[in-house]
């Protein structure tokens, strides 16, 4: 085993020069295709000063419309939720099935991850210190979204013979649409969002988070693994090997064990930071409201640091998107309503919780000290704003990330199989062909240059929202149906709580 | 009619214990209930992989748990003439033998100690230790 191993290593070292020209070569081939696929997905709309991209525009109607249609849900249905995710409601005869706090710690474990560090950092830069009132209204009406999502997964969702699960957007887009006598639509739109969350697995679930950790790893050591990215990337896949194909879960357990605590021991952190620049507090929250209505600096003024608050926030909570609803669809419950109460969580803490303390930290160290990260921007931002008070600290933030970027692939590692599975049914020669794909990329992620492939994923994420949402429209009635009924049942008493009553 | 509650896990100590309880159920008049709880947390992290599969692992361990546990306990208490009814669950095995004794009504709880080590307890706690703590009906502990 050693011995093939070793050999191993040897020819991938003889390999190196060609993995440059290999890099070189999927950027030529990549790039055309990237920036018109791109310049599609992300087509601008001038309006003023600012740039707004149609798809951003399309996600924020969305969610307007379903925070009116459900009658402000993010908002009353809060309580409800924590009251689902401790238990109160769960049957103690169906104990061992898959809890509420368990669906909701897994869907959150899936999007708590660079976009909480290093893409704030990024939205304060390009949008200022507004761009973070934009981003926590939009993590609000995020959960709107979410809460249709998840609810329509759980309804629409298949039971395999074998009693599994299958559900998600591809699920009740083909469904829903075919219960509203458009069959042939529902299908194409299907079978378009398991196209695209399975490419997108592939880069911003994938590459994108191997890269990222590498690159980290690689910042924090010094320069340490400098042209060696074949090997941090052969060991992740390894590791993602190990899990998604070897079903050696304890390693899986153990990351997803820490990464809730790995995430309250960053936000712990953040906290002490924020306080330690206490006396910058107060201006620091003033420039945020201050920033939000005047966008003083900003391209394109209040409007941008709008635009730019609502686009990462979309790319770091992930609702309208749909990923989440594959996650929640596993819970075995009566009632698909409970589900998406319990989701409209994830956005409050990834958005508006943990990306709030991150602007915080970054918003409280510039007011301190203008100028603290230097040319710095995205992860090394954050993590500059971090040092100024706690020297040592970007040493274990670079181990979070890395924690969090492994829990995000092995989360996109299912959200990928379920939109290949939906494609080419559920065989398990199928489901291991794609995993050894899902790993190969997990390498290719630490050794080629990013770019062009990176906004071919991201332009598919986004390009499924727009089937999603346009299914969330069709099914909302019906979603807004369940709900009444619901609610109506718990006021009247005919659903129980078993605890806490 | 009195009812006993008997925690059984297929071990030495959950022998003894069911032992002892068939020995005053005879002897007391009473029914037994023959108690299996599976660990789990509903506060528990897991891969969206497992949470897939969660019911279809649930089914195998209660099938599993009825075959080699509960099902051989039973012919015990059959061969002693006594009536019997079994429950298994998934839980803290102390709080959900509390709780099956509070909701069935029963007058006592039989369990068996394993005998770990000082060590061992300190770092795992041990069900009989518990138990003894939380229930609200008496519990006999066997050695």
């Amino acid at each position: 085993m050693l011995r093939f191993i070793i050999a191993t290593f040897v020819v991938l070292l003889s390999l190196q020069p060609a993995f440059a020209g290999f890099d070189d070569s999927i950027n030529t081939l990549t790039a055309p295709i990237a920036s018109a696929i791109g310049a599609f997905v992300f087509f601008k709309i001038p309006i003023f000063d600012a740039q707004l991209p149609l798809v951003v525009l399309w996600l924020v109607i969305g969610a307007i419309f379903f925070t009116f249609k459900m009658g402000f849900v993010n908002i009353w249905g809060f309580k409800h939720a924590i009251e689902l995710v401790r238990g109160d409601y769960a049957n103690p005869k169906d104990s061992g099935e898959v809890s509420h706090f368990q669906a909701l710690a897994t869907a959150v474990s899936g999007t708590v991850g660079i976009g909480n560090i290093g893409g704030v950092a990024v939205a304060v830069t390009v949008g200022g210190p507004g761009a973070t009132f934009w981003l926590i209204m939009a993590g609000f009406l995020g959960m709107s979204t979410k809460f249709v999502e998840c609810t329509l997964g759980v309804k629409y969702r298949n039971e395999n013979p074998d009693g599994s699960v299958s559900g998600g957007p591809m699920y009740y887009l083909r469904k829903g649409f075919s219960d509203r006598g458009m069959e042939g639509f529902g299908k194409f739109m299907g079978t378009f969002y398991a196209i695209g969350i399975f490419i997108g697995a592939l880069g911003i679930g994938n590459m994108f988070q191997s890269n990222q950790a590498y690159v980290q790893l690689n910042n924090v050591t010094g320069g340490l693994f400098d042209g060696l990215g074949w090997l941090v990337g052969l060991v992740m896949a390894a590791v993602v090997f190990m899990v998604i194909i070897g079903g050696i879960k304890s390693i899986a357990r153990v990351t997803e064990k820490i990464v809730p605590f790995m995430a309250a021991f960053y936000c712990i952190f953040a906290i002490i930071v924020i306080l330690m620049n206490g006396s910058a507090i107060p201006q620091a929250i003033s420039n945020i409201f201050t920033g939000a209505f005047t966008g003083e600096g900003v391209a394109g003024g209040a409007l941008g640091a709008l635009i730019i608050g609502f686009q990462r926030a979309v790319f770091s909570n992930e609702a309208g998107i749909g990923s989440a609803s594959i996650a929640h669809a596993a819970v075995r419950t009566n009632e698909p309503i409970t589900e998406g109460m319990v989701s409209l969580l994830e956005p409050f803490i990834d958005t508006i919780v943990i990306c709030t303390i991150t602007a915080l930290v970054i918003g409280t160290a510039s007011v301190a000290n203008p100028g603290f990260a230097g040319d710095a921007t995205g992860i090394a931002m954050t993590s500059a704003a971090f040092e100024g008070q706690i020297s040592w600290f970007p040493i274990p933030l670079a181990f979070a990330g890395m924690l969090f970027a492994f829990s995000t692939m092995i989360s996109w590692s299912y959200y990928g199989l379920k939109g290949w599975t939906y494609l080419f049914g559920e065989a398990q020669i199928g489901q291991t062909i794609y995993k050894l794909i899902f790993c190969f990329f997990v390498m290719l992620g630490c050794i080629v240059q990013l770019g062009p492939i990176l906004d071919i994923s991201d332009a598919l994420v986004f390009l499924i929202c727009v089937p999603n949402i346009l299914g969330l429209y069709f099914l909302a009635p019906i979603v807004k149906r369940e709900l009444n009924d619901y609610m109506a049942r718990i006021n009247s008493g005919e659903i129980k709580k078993y605890k806490n009553v | 009619m009195v009812k006993y509650v008997v925690a059984v896990d297929g071990s030495d100590g959950s022998d003894r214990a069911l032992q002892k309880a068939i020995d005053l159920a005879a002897a007391g008049k009473a029914d037994l209930l023959l108690a299996h709880v599976i660990e789990w947390s509903a506060f528990s992290f897991h891969t969206p992989d497992e949470l897939a599969e969660r019911h279809k692992r649930r089914e195998e361990e209660l099938e599993r748990a009825r075959e080699s546990v509960l099902s051989p306990s039973g012919k015990k208490v059959k061969v002693a003439g006594i009536n019997y009814e079994t429950i298994v669950l998934h839980g803290h095995p102390a709080e959900t033998l509390a709780k099956i004794a509070k909701d069935e009504n029963a007058e006592n709880i039989f369990i068996g100690r394993k005998g770990q080590s000082k060590m061992g307890t300190l770092l795992f706690g041990s069900v009989a230790g518990s138990l003894i703590q939380i229930s609200p009906v008496s519990v006999t502990v066997v050695p």
